[in-house]
C-alpha cells in the first residue's frame, strides 16, 4: 500500500515537472460504430462521432490531418478529417477490411482482406487499387518496414508471416509462426519483425535479413490459465529497447526487454486488451480494452497504469496524432 | 426429386473442382513470382491424399429444418482442403480428398481398403461406432490414421479406443457435461429426463445421468418415450402431438428443466412449448449442446461462416466443422513437419507441440490418453449460441476443457 502511494507521489511529481504534451488519440469502437477522440494530456474524451459499421483498424496520416478507419461491415476504409472529425471520403478496400498499415511516407495503404485471402494495395492520393496480392487464409496482421521497402502480412489459419516486396508487390518469403498470427510490428531499426500468435500464445521474433524466427517469446501470469493468454497488439519503443504486448483476455500488457526478450512485467489494464499505441513523445502508451469499454493510459517511465477512461462500446484500435 | 439431388451434387462438385483449380493457379502464380534474388532450391510438390468414408442414407427428421444437407460433413472437409492448399501453395504441398459412401450398418472394410489402395493414409470417418471399429485394426496395420467425425460413442474413446483413431467429434459425455455445467450455473438443478427407446437415445440418457451425478444435478424422474413406429409427419399431426406430449408429462414431479434424449428423432423436437408445466427444455431439443452452430461468430468465427457459405451455398453445421477440423489437423501437422510421412505426422499430432485453431477461442489439442480432441462445447437454441462450456468456475489441474467428458483418472482406455 505504501509502495503504491510512493509510486503515485513519484508519478505526480513527474507530471508537474514536465506536463505531457497534448496529443489526440483516436479510438475505433467496434460495437457501437463510433470513433472517440481523446485528449492525451487531460485524459478526457473530446468528442465521439458516428462512423461506418464495425470500425476496427485505425491509423493516421504522417501529417496528422487524416485518420483512416476500416469500416469492416461496410467493406470500405473511411477518411476522417481530424480538424472537423467528419468523414470526408473513403478508399477502396476490398471486402471485410480489418487491419491495414500505411507506408511511412503516407502514400500507400496496405489492407488485409480476411475473406478473400488477399492484401489490397491502395494509392491514397488517387484512391486507386494498385495491386491485389494473394496470401494465406484469413490475412490479418500488417506491418511495414521503416524504410517502406518490405511489408509483412500474417494469415491466421495459414499461420504464416508473408514478406512482401513493396516495389514488385510480390511475396518473397513465408515464415511459419504459431497459431493464428494477429499482428506484425517492425523494430524501428528494421532489423526484426515481431509477430503475435493469438491462439498459439506466443510472439515470434523474425530476423528481417534471414527471414527466420530467432526467438519465441512465451508468457505466464500467476493465477491465469495459459489459454487466456492471447497476444494481439504489439508496440516497440523508438529506441528499440522495450516492447509492449497486449495479451487479450488475460487483461494484461506484457513489458518485454527487446534486447534480452525477457518479460519484465505484466501490467493489469482493462478486459480483453486488443491494441496499443504510444504518444509521439513515447511517454504514454494507450491500450484499448474491448470488454470493459475503456482505454488505459500507461506511463512508460514507470510502466504503471495511470488512468482508465471509458470510450465507446468495444474499443478495438487506437491511433495518436503526430503532434 | 431423387434425380435432382445427384444433379445438384454434380454441379456442386464441378464448381468445387473449378474453384480448387482456380485457387491452385493463383497460388502457383504467387509461388512462381518469387524473385531470383531470394530463390530457394526448387521445392518438389508433396501430395497428401485424404480419404473420406461416410455412411449415408437419406434420413427423416421431425422438423424440415433439421433435414441434413446431402453434403453434410463432406462440405466442411472440402473447405478445409481449400484452406490447406492455400497454405500448401507456399510450402509445395497439395491436398486432395477421396470421398466414398456406404450404406449405414453395411460392411465398410472393402470401401476402406479401396481408399488405402488409392494412396490415402488419412481417413476421415463419418461412420457408426460398429463400422469404425471394424476398420480400426486394419487401418493400424496399414499405417493409416483415422479421424472420427461421426460417432459420439464414449466406448470408442474408452474400452474400444485405438492408437490410430483420433476423435474430432465430441462424446455424448462431453455434450451432456457441457449442458449440466450450464444448468448448474443457472441454478436450475432439478431435472426430469425423457428419453427415446433406441440404443443411441439410451446412451445419451446415460451421459445425462452421469453428468447429473458429476455436477450435482438431480434427476427427479425419468420416462421413456416408446417409438411405436408411427409416421414422423402427417397432415394434421400437430394437433394430436400438442396434447400427447402434455399428457405424457402430466404425472412428472416438480422440476426446473426437462432433459430430452432423442437422437433418433422420434419425439424430442415436439417437447418445447408442449410440456405440462411451463419449463425450459434441454438435451437433443431446446437448448442443444454441440461442437458448432451455424450462428457462432465469436472468436473469428464469422470468417469461417462466411467462407463456408460462399463456398458451399449453405450454413455450416457441427459435422461440417468436425470434418473441417479433421482435415485441418492433417494440414497443420503437414505444415509443421514439412512433409507427408504419416508416421512423423502421427507423432506430431500426439506431441505437446500440436494444436489446431477452430474458432473456439483457444487452441484445441488431443487428450493423450484416448486421442479425443479437447474442445469448448456450444449451447444453442435454433437461432443463437446461448453459452459456451466449460462454464467459469469449473476448474481443472490440466485443462478446464477436461471438465467435459471422461477424464484421465477414470478412463478405461489403454491405447493399442
Amino acid at each position: 500500500m505504501q509502495g503504491r502511494a510512493c509510486a503515485l507521489a513519484f508519478l505526480a511529481t513527474g507530471l508537474m515537472a514536465g506536463p505531457a504534451s497534448a496529443y489526440t488519440a483516436y479510438v475505433s469502437n467496434e460495437k457501437d460504430n463510433t470513433m472517440t477522440a481523446v485528449d492525451t494530456a487531460t485524459m478526457k474524451v473530446i468528442k465521439t462521432v458516428d462512423v461506418g459499421q464495425r470500425p476496427r483498424g485505425i491509423t493516421i496520416s504522417p501529417d496528422g490531418k487524416f485518420v483512416y478507419l476500416c469500416a469492416s461491415d461496410d467493406d470500405t476504409v473511411q477518411i476522417i478529417d481530424t480538424s472537423s472529425l467528419d468523414v470526408v471520403g473513403d478508399l477502396p478496400s476490398g471486402p471485410d477490411p480489418e487491419l491495414f498499415v500505411l507506408s511511412p511516407d503516407g502514400k500507400t495503404l496496405y489492407i488485409a482482406n480476411e475473406d478473400d485471402n488477399l492484401v489490397t494495395v491502395v494509392d491514397v492520393a488517387s484512391k486507386a487499387v494498385l495491386s491485389e496480392i494473394p496470401v494465406g487464409v484469413e490475412p490479418e496482421g500488417m506491418g511495414v518496414s521503416p524504410d517502406g521497402k518490405t511489408m509483412v502480412n500474417t494469415s491466421e489459419t495459414t499461420s504464416m508471416a508473408h514478406f512482401i516486396d513493396t516495389q514488385s508487390h510480390e511475396v518473397t518469403d513465408n515464415v511459419l509462426v504459431d497459431t493464428r498470427p494477429r499482428f506484425a510490428e517492425f523494430k524501428p531499426d528494421g532489423s526484426q519483425v515481431w509477430v503475435s500468435a493469438e491462439v498459439g500464445g506466443t510472439v515470434s521474433v523474425i530476423d528481417n535479413a534471414k527471414r527466420q524466427v530467432v526467438k519465441k517469446i512465451q508468457f505466464a501470469i500467476n493465477g491465469l490459465r495459459a489459454e487466456t493468454i492471447q497476444p494481439v497488439g504489439i508496440a516497440i519503443t523508438a529506441d528499440g529497447k522495450k516492447a509492449y504486448i497486449a495479451l487479450g483476455p488475460a487483461n494484461h500488457v506484457a513489458v518485454v526487454n527487446a534486447e534480452t526478450y525477457e518479460v519484465e512485467k505484466y501490467i493489469l489494464v482493462g478486459q480483453r486488451v486488443w491494441h496499443l499505441a504510444f504518444t509521439p513523445d513515447q511517454k504514454t502508451l494507450i491500450t484499448t480494452n474491448g470488454n470493459s469499454n475503456d482505454i488505459t493510459f500507461i506511463d512508460t517511465a514507470t510502466d504503471e497504469p495511470v488512468q482508465s477512461l471509458t470510450v465507446g462500446q468495444q474499443p478495438w484500435g487506437v491511433a495518436i496524432s503526430p503532434k | 426429386m431423387t434425380s435432382a439431388v445427384p444433379g445438384t451434387l454434380t454441379a456442386f462438385l464441378c464448381f468445387l473442382f473449378l474453384a480448387a483449380n482456380f485457387s491452385g493457379a493463383v497460388a502457383q502464380e504467387a509461388a512462381s513470382k518469387q524473385p531470383a534474388a531470394t530463390a530457394r532450391p526448387e521445392k518438389k510438390i508433396t501430395e497428401i491424399k485424404i480419404g473420406y468414408l461416410r455412411a449415408y442414407a437419406p434420413q427423416l427428421t421431425l422438423s424440415l429444418l433439421d433435414l441434413p444437407p446431402r453434403d453434410e460433413g463432406v462440405a466442411g472437409a472440402k473447405v478445409a482442403i481449400g484452406d490447406n492448399n492455400t497454405t500448401g501453395a507456399f510450402l509445395g504441398q497439395k491436398f486432395s480428398l477421396d470421398i466414398t459412401e456406404v450404406k449405414p450398418d453395411s460392411d465398410v472394410v472393402q470401401a476402406f481398403d479401396d481408399l488405402v489402395a488409392k494412396g490415402d493414409r488419412y481417413v476421415v470417418a463419418d461412420l457408426s461406432a460398429r463400422q469404425l471399429l471394424s476398420i480400426a485394426d486394419i487401418a493400424r496395420d496399414k499405417g493409416v490414421l483415422i479421424f472420427n467425425i461421426g460417432a459420439t460413442d464414449d466406448s470408442l474413446r474408452e474400452e474400444d479406443c485405438r492408437i490410430n483413431v483420433f476423435h474430432i467429434a465430441p462424446t455424448r459425455s462431453m455434450l451432456a457435461d457441457a449442458l449440466a455445467q450450464y444448468l448448474m450455473v443457472k441454478k436450475w438443478p432439478n431435472w426430469v429426463l425423457l428419453y427415446g427407446s433406441h440404443e443411441q437415445d439410451h446412451l445419451y440418457a446415460d451421459a445425462l445421468r452421469r453428468a447429473a451425478a458429476r455436477f450435482g444435478g438431480q434427476i427427479v424422474a425419468e420416462k421413456e418415450f416408446k417409438d411405436t413406429g408411427t409416421a414422423r409427419r402427417t397432415d394434421t399431426g400437430a394437433t394430436q402431438i400438442q396434447q400427447q406430449i402434455s399428457v405424457f408429462m402430466q404425472d412428472l414431479p416438480e422440476h426446473d428443466v426437462v432433459l430430452v434424449a432423442d437422437e433418433s428423432e422420434v419425439f424430442g423436437t415436439y417437447v418445447p412449448y408442449r410440456t405440462w408445466m411451463p419449463r425450459p427444455v434441454a438435451g437433443t431439443a431446446g437448448l442443444v449442446a454441440s461442437s458448432w452452430h451455424p450462428a457462432s461468430e465469436q472468436w473469428g468465427g464469422i470468417q469461417m461462416q462466411s467462407r463456408f457459405l460462399r463456398t458451399t451455398g449453405r450454413r455450416m453445421l457441427s459435422k461440417d466443422m468436425s470434418a473441417w477440423t479433421a482435415v485441418r489437423a492433417v494440414g497443420e501437422a503437414t505444415t509443421r513437419t514439412d512433409g507427408d510421412d504419416p508416421e512423423k505426422i502421427s507423432d506430431y499430432i500426439r506431441s505437446d507441440d500440436f494444436s489446431v485453431a477452430a474458432f473456439k477461442g483457444q487452441k484445441l489439442t488431443f487428450r493423450k490418453w484416448n486421442l479425443q480432441l479437447r474442445q469448448p462445447i456450444l449451447l444453442s437454441d435454433a437461432k443463437s449460441v446461448v453459452s459456451t462450456s466449460p462454464q467459469e468456475g469449473y476448474l481443472h489441474q490440466v485443462s478446464e476443457l477436461d471438465t467435459l467428458g471422461v477424464d484421465q483418472p477414470e478412463t478405461k482406455c489403454a491405447l493399442k
